[in-house]
């Protein structure tokens, strides 16, 4: 249980890490930390109880998305600020490194496992991030037709 | 009458000029491509262009006026980094045109200037950040405790290589391919010495900063927005990154 809590901890300092690469404005760099935390969260909940890999990244990919339109609209910032650092903490960092490993040593079959595991992870995040957007535009759709198709 | 068309016509050049300036700075910090237009076009519309068309790819914009003076303008991107910081800014200057906060001729100044404006973190600040991902990540991709400052050391001089080459050798991928090797020497050298306990976790950890995140986001973003150039074209980028860590990686293995 503590190792959980360092996790977390771990989490939220990759997305501050990652944002101080990539120069976030410094009134960003909090929240980054925790739309990270959120996300690897979600994934961390799932694939520990009812889901596989490809759950447990769609989820965590559909949240980076909503939680950060949600607070782009509140700071008044780009979305793309927040989902960034988001991403760090579920990309297939280990399965990639195992890919190449294995490509190097001659362990194809090995190497072809751990590629498709990398395959499947990267697609169920980019699954996630397209339901994300298309909730987004739904909501702004909403938002017109309530308002009587005036712009 | 001649003088109010002449004016009418450099004011026209001026915002275009201006859209294209900030479009320029959006794709070289990193910026996907439907911000980008979607930014262009309200500048547009607000300056009174209203028949404005852009067209904007990964490496140039093309914009033409709509007016008969003014003919289009192109403006020519060679090189991409991140800097989100900048992004941001040439948002809120654009909110600000919309406000009527600022003209044009104060918004192309700030455009003009915007590398004094944006304040970019120092190196020392980026590196422990490169040090934060490797060591943190560690911890939650691995389950490893003991290593995390030794991945914290070897992410922090991964970056330091990269940032260097970078800006001596002007080509990304092959700074990236080299801050691989030396990630991975590192690594495999400080577990023989006793100081790490697993090379593998540790060249995990200090990848991280080098993984091409944002050209994979915006390569899904760009293609599900239908921009069928602009996103296939960050895939092949975020892909030949790729390649370009895991021959460092492979090639360290190879020797260490």
């Amino acid at each position: 249980m503590s190792l959980f809590f360092i996790k977390c901890i771990c989490v939220y300092f990759s997305g501050i890490g990652f944002g101080l690469i990539v120069n976030l404005p410094h009134r960003a760099l909090n929240v980054a930390g925790i739309t990270a935390t959120l996300s690897w969260l979600v994934y961390y909940g799932i694939i520990n109880t009812w889901g596989g890999l490809g759950a447990a990244n769609f989820f965590g990919g559909l949240t980076i998305g909503l939680v950060s339109v949600v607070i782009a609209h509140l700071k008044k910032m780009p979305s793309i600020l927040f989902d960034v650092p988001g991403l760090v903490p579920l990309v297939p960092g280990g399965q990639a490194y195992n890919t190449i490993k294995n490509f190097a040593l001659g362990d194809y079959q090995v190497a072809f496992n751990y590629l498709s595991e990398v395959v499947w992870i990267a697609g169920s995040i980019a699954l996630g991030f397209i339901v994300a957007e298309l909730i987004n535009k739904i909501r702004i759709k909403i938002k017109y037709v309530s308002r009587g198709w005036d712009k | 009458m001649a003088d109010t068309a002449t004016r009418q016509e450099n004011y026209n050049h001026l915002v275009l000029n201006t859209c294209v300036l900030a479009g320029r700075i959006m794709i070289e910090s990193g910026s996907e491509m439907s911000r980008v237009n979607d930014t262009i076009m309200r500048i547009a519309r607000n300056a009174g262009l209203k028949d404005a068309q852009v067209y904007a790819t990964l490496t140039g914009i093309i914009m033409s006026g709509g007016v008969k003076e003014v003919g289009a303008e192109v403006g020519s991107i060679d090189k991409r980094a991140f800097d989100m910081e900048k992004v941001a800014k040439v948002n809120e200057l654009s909110r600000a045109y919309a406000a009527k906060k600022i003209d044009i001729y104060e918004f192309r100044d700030d455009l003009v200037h915007i590398d004094d404006l944006v304040a970019t973190f120092p190196l020392w600040l980026q590196t422990l950040g490169a040090g934060l991902v490797s060591g943190t990540l560690v911890v939650v991709f691995q389950n490893n405790l003991p290593d995390f400052w030794i991945t914290f050391i070897v992410g922090m001089f991964g970056w330091a290589v990269y940032y260097f080459l970078n800006i001596y050798i002007q080509i990304r991928f092959l700074s990236e391919f080299l801050a691989a090797v030396v990630v991975s020497a590192l690594a495999l050298i400080s577990v023989k010495a006793g100081l790490g306990v697993r090379a593998d976790d540790i060249i995990i950890g200090g990848m991280m900063p080098l993984v091409p995140g944002i050209p994979l986001t915006n390569a899904v973003r760009d293609a599900l927005s239908g921009n069928l150039i602009s996103g296939p074209a960050r895939g092949i980028e975020a892909l030949i990154s790729a390649c370009a860590l895991g021959f460092g990686v492979a090639i360290a293995l190879h020797f260490f």
